[in-house]
């Protein structure tokens, strides 16, 4: 490489740019590494970093400072610190997050995600682990294959990871002895064997030391495989890979910026595209062909995995954001049922029942999970049966959705296959997953419309069909003002339903209790209840607590928007208290009554209810005389679709 | 033959910026002048051609820049297309906030991170391109690519959303706000070698060339204009120097250097010993402090 002149020498700038041309043409190799600080990982990265000349003196030398101040080594540099970003994190010594870092060799630029190894954080590590080609775990070789090192590599063949370099540190300390190499290295791959990963490779190292990191080590003559640095230099990239499968571009945005031009832009994530190709666009599954590919730079012929481009197509054919854009010959399945794995994520638990949304490529949908068919150990890899997820748990389910989508399996491509939930209140990324198939051939199934339809059936009823979501404490009026409602619309001939404790509870959800797993299924199972009764064209009244946003958001996604008209009856809960006219309350207050609305169980109010009904200066009457003259004012009565 | 890992990075970032403009309401991209701001508008322009990019260009302004930057900004709004929004926090104008007085803390709170927030909430943006990478600084190494502020715009260290494959959550409440960190994955050498390859202008205070300057704590100051006032027996003196990061001038420090080509400054990038933020001086206002000033709502 070229040094920089001295002031009165003359640059040789195309010996420069020879050089910064041979650089630039680095292919780019991401990947994650999984062990804890004792096995020396966080020293193994700070090694791989000084080998690669990533750090800089001025680093170096706070790195220094550190060390002195800080370190858990004295008299050496603690390169754990370079790795701990966070103050809170760095005084409590632990690393709790993912870290990303570079450095880059002759041939490579790398990206690490530095995940740590304690047991809480499977998150972590599942998040760095998305988007490696390969993974490096770290043993310890004076210890072995232990519980921890079996948990990363299922995570790491979960993920889809195909190479895995098992990297036994410290082998100083076990003076170089090839037979405890070899012992261990046997180990592993018989689990690996079991677990079915695809590539792993074993290397005996030092890290502190530096031996088998970029140069084969003095002190261990009978290891002849690749160093470290040498395999992460050589590994096959996923990219590679996945350019010799068919064409996947999910349509992330239209570009329309005058009426001469309407472009698709998204990222390829599979195969490649030639001008002329002619494609598919799911889930429509309509067929045109590729008339341009557009770039700044002009024009290109083909696009490969990996590019973000934009392209343009023959026919005015309607696509939108989260369309899948395919190879004609080669299209995806398309379905609305799954089983996947799922990890979970978040501190609250997952509820099967309720309807989360699913951002899987560009499209985002509405799933549920259900059922969940077990939870995986990661420890021993044994399959228990579970109602739930907690944080950090894995498990396998089945999924559904509010509509078909398509799809690759996980196992074949990570974009097309990969998801996270997100919980539609709190707006987390509560959950990742991985799809493994189609429950049932969906794609081979084609809706039937239906002639009777929604209109037909509300117009021969002269009314516009609509669910009135009673919402409040036990005790606040919700049944009583139901009811009030129901009969002054059946004295004026509407055709409505009511459904409420008495024929739901009994009957349809009979063998449901109330915790907050089943009280979610409670409302799911009335909420499509009440999605079937609209269709028929009635006007359906719910009478139920439910407590809680989420279900009150998912029954009101079911039917159409302004079909939905959610009405709070708004009850202190003193006064309901006050009322108690079943004793529950007090029951609740003694405790023989668990997870009781209002007492040991949340009632999150409506935000922006359509009415909300003050029982403290309404008496049941006047509600319902303001809740009929609301309907009326919405055009519920005398609608006419035509 | 694999793509480059430039051409993996431009493609990531491309699809960064396409998913915030496909999922927020009122997106903007904070333009600094620099050359991450440089890379960033560049790479905007190709994520959304034949279309102008389709938000505005927010340059957060202290007063204090380079004079050389002002021009640059102008000269690329113009070029591009796009609308640019200059913010001058009225409170610091009217208080005459400036480094020497207040030192540097207040400064850079004052101007730029109070008036960050104030042109945020003016113009109700809800989500902001930032071109901050993670090789930049410790905290830096864990921030998400989407990182979400509080109304108030206060940045919860504790309390980010995991981020797998390519999918970003981009939903939020009301009233919070995203920072979009869409050169996240670059460093400082890939960020010089595409400028090189994709032929981007930048600032010529990029280049070396004879400046007047000061020495102070064994920083190289430069003398940009007569607001700086000189200290008992200080004289500017005539150095050939360059910048390697750009902000602030009296925060900002040259290092001497010979090279006055792109060539050259990514030859002497390639075996450069110190890191970029050395010759900024708010880093080392107290230890951990670029995580402190993150958390109080700075890009």
């Amino acid at each position: 490489m070229a040094a920089p002149r001295r002031p009165d020498a003359r640059p040789d700038l195309a010996a420069i740019d020879a050089a910064i041309r041979a650089h630039v043409h680095k292919s780019l190799l991401r990947f994650n590494t999984c062990g804890s600080v004792d096995d020396g990982k966080s020293t193994l990265i700070g090694r791989l970093l000084f080998e690669s000349k990533a750090l800089f003196d001025d680093q170096l030398a706070a790195l220094e400072a550190d060390s002195k101040r800080v370190g858990t080594r004295p008299g050496e540099l603690d390169f754990a610190l370079l790795l701990d970003g966070l103050s809170a994190e760095r005084e409590q010594g632990i690393t709790i997050d993912v870290a990303y870092r570079f450095f880059s060799t002759e041939k490579r630029k790398f990206i690490v995600a530095d995940s740590p190894g304690h047991e809480q954080y499977t998150r972590n590590m599942v998040t760095g682990a998305s988007t490696a080609d390969l993974s490096v775990i770290l043993i310890d070789a004076r210890k072995g294959v232990l519980t921890q090192t079996r948990r990363h590599s299922f995570l790491v063949k979960l993920l889809g990871i195909r190479h895995v370099v098992l990297v036994v540190n410290k082998m100083d300390l076990v003076a170089y002895s090839p037979e405890v190499f070899a012992a261990i290295e046997a180990d592993y791959r018989k689990f690996a064997s079991e677990l079915g990963l695809p590539t792993v490779t074993c290397i005996p190292i030092s890290a502190v030391n530096g031996d088998n990191i970029v140069n084969p080590s003095a002190a261990m003559p009978w290891y002849q495989g690749p160093t470290l640095m040498g395999l992460l230099d050589s590994v096959e990239i996923d990219e590679t890979r996945v350019r010799q499968q068919p064409l996947r571009f999910p349509v992330q945005w239209v570009n329309r910026p005058n009426q001469d031009f309407r472009g698709f832009a998204g990222t390829i994530v599979a195969g490649r595209l030639r001008k002329g190709d002619a494609v598919r666009v799911q889930p429509s599954g309509r067929v045109s062909r590729v008339s341009r590919i557009v770039t700044f730079e002009g024009d290109l012929d083909e696009a490969v995995a990996g590019q973000s481009i934009t392209i343009a197509i023959d026919d005015e054919i309607d696509i939108s954001r989260g369309d899948l854009i395919v190879a004609a010959d080669e299209p995806a399945e398309i379905a609305d049922q799954f089983e996947a794995t799922v990890v979970w994520m978040n501190e609250s638990p997952l509820l099967p029942s309720r309807g989360y949304l699913m951002k899987i490529g560009t499209r985002t949908v509405t799933a549920t999970i259900s059922p969940l068919k077990y939870k995986i150990n990661v420890n021993t890899l044994e399959h228990t049966a579970a109602v739930t997820l907690e944080l950090n748990d894995i498990g396998v389910a089945n999924l559904q959705l509010d509509r078909p989508i398509a799809f690759d399996s996980y196992e074949v491509n990570r974009d097309t296959g990969g998801f996270v939930l997100i919980d539609r209140v709190s707006n987390d990324t509560v959950g990742a997953g991985m799809l493994h198939f189609a429950l049932r051939r969906a794609h081979n199934v084609q809706w039937q419309a239906l002639d009777v339809n929604k209109a037909a059936r509300a117009a021969i009823k002269g009314q516009k069909p609509c669910v009135l979501w009673y919402t409040g404490l036990s005790a606040a009026g919700k049944s009583t003002i139901a009811n009030l409602v129901d009969k002054r619309l059946h004295s004026t001939r509407r055709h409505t339903y009511l459904l409420d404790g008495d024929n739901v509870r009994h009957g349809m959800n009979k063998d449901l209790g109330f915790t907050a797993a089943d009280r979610v299924e409670n409302i799911r199972r009335i909420a499509e209840m009440a999605k079937i009764l609209v269709d028929a064209g009635l006007i359906v009244s719910t009478a139920f607590i439910s407590p809680f946003r989420a279900e009150r958001q998912m029954a009101r996604a079911l039917v159409g928007e302004d079909e939905f008209i959610e009405i709070f009856i708004d009850t202190p809960l003193a006064i309901a208290e006050q009322r108690d006219p079943k004793g529950l309350y007090r029951k609740a207050r003694r405790g023989d009554l668990k997870n009781f609305t209002g007492i040991d169980s949340p009632y999150e109010a409506p935000e922006h209810p359509e009415l909300r009904i003050d029982t403290t200066s309404l008496s049941p009457e006047d509600a319902a005389e303001t809740i009929v003259a609301y309907l009326q004012a919405r055009g519920v009565f005398g609608f006419d679709p035509s | 033959m694999a793509l480059t890992h430039l051409q993996r990075l431009e493609a990531e970032t491309i699809q960064i910026m396409r998913e915030v403009v496909a999922e927020t309401e009122k997106p903007v991209m904070l333009y600094s002048i620099g050359k991450d701001s440089a890379v960033m508008l560049h790479i905007a322009r190709k994520a959304f051609y034949p279309a102008a990019p389709p938000f505005p260009l927010l340059h957060v302004d202290t007063t204090w820049k380079f004079k050389e930057m002002y021009a640059m900004r102008d000269r690329m709004a113009r070029e591009s297309g796009m609308d640019l929004i200059v913010h001058v926090n009225p409170e610091a104008l009217a208080k005459g906030i400036n480094p020497f007085t207040h030192g540097s803390a207040v400064h850079t709170d004052v101007w730029k991170t109070q008036g960050l927030k104030q042109a945020l909430d003016k113009y109700g943006f809800d989500a902001a391109f930032g071109g901050a990478r993670r090789d930049e600084e410790k905290s830096r190494a864990k921030e998400r690519v989407f990182s979400f502020r509080s109304p108030q715009h206060r940045w919860d260290p504790k309390n980010q959303r995991p981020e797998l494959w390519r999918l970003y959550n981009t939903r939020k409440h009301k009233g919070e706000s995203i920072r979009v960190f869409p050169l996240s994955n670059w460093t400082e050498l890939d960020v010089w070698q595409y400028i090189y390859l994709e032929k981007i202008p930048i600032v010529a205070l990029y280049y070396s060339q004879v400046r007047p300057v000061v020495e102070r704590e064994g920083t190289l100051i430069m003398v940009d204009d007569d607001r700086m006032p000189l200290r008992p027996g200080e004289e500017p003196m005539m150095r050939k120097v360059r910048f390697r990061t750009l902000g602030c001038y009296p925060l900002t420090g040259a290092i001497e250097s010979p090279a006055d080509t792109l060539a050259e400054i990514i030859a002497e990038m390639m075996i450069a010993r110190t890191s970029e933020r050395e010759g900024r001086v708010i880093d080392r206002d107290a230890p951990s402090s670029m995580e402190i000033k993150k958390q109080e709502g700075y890009f």
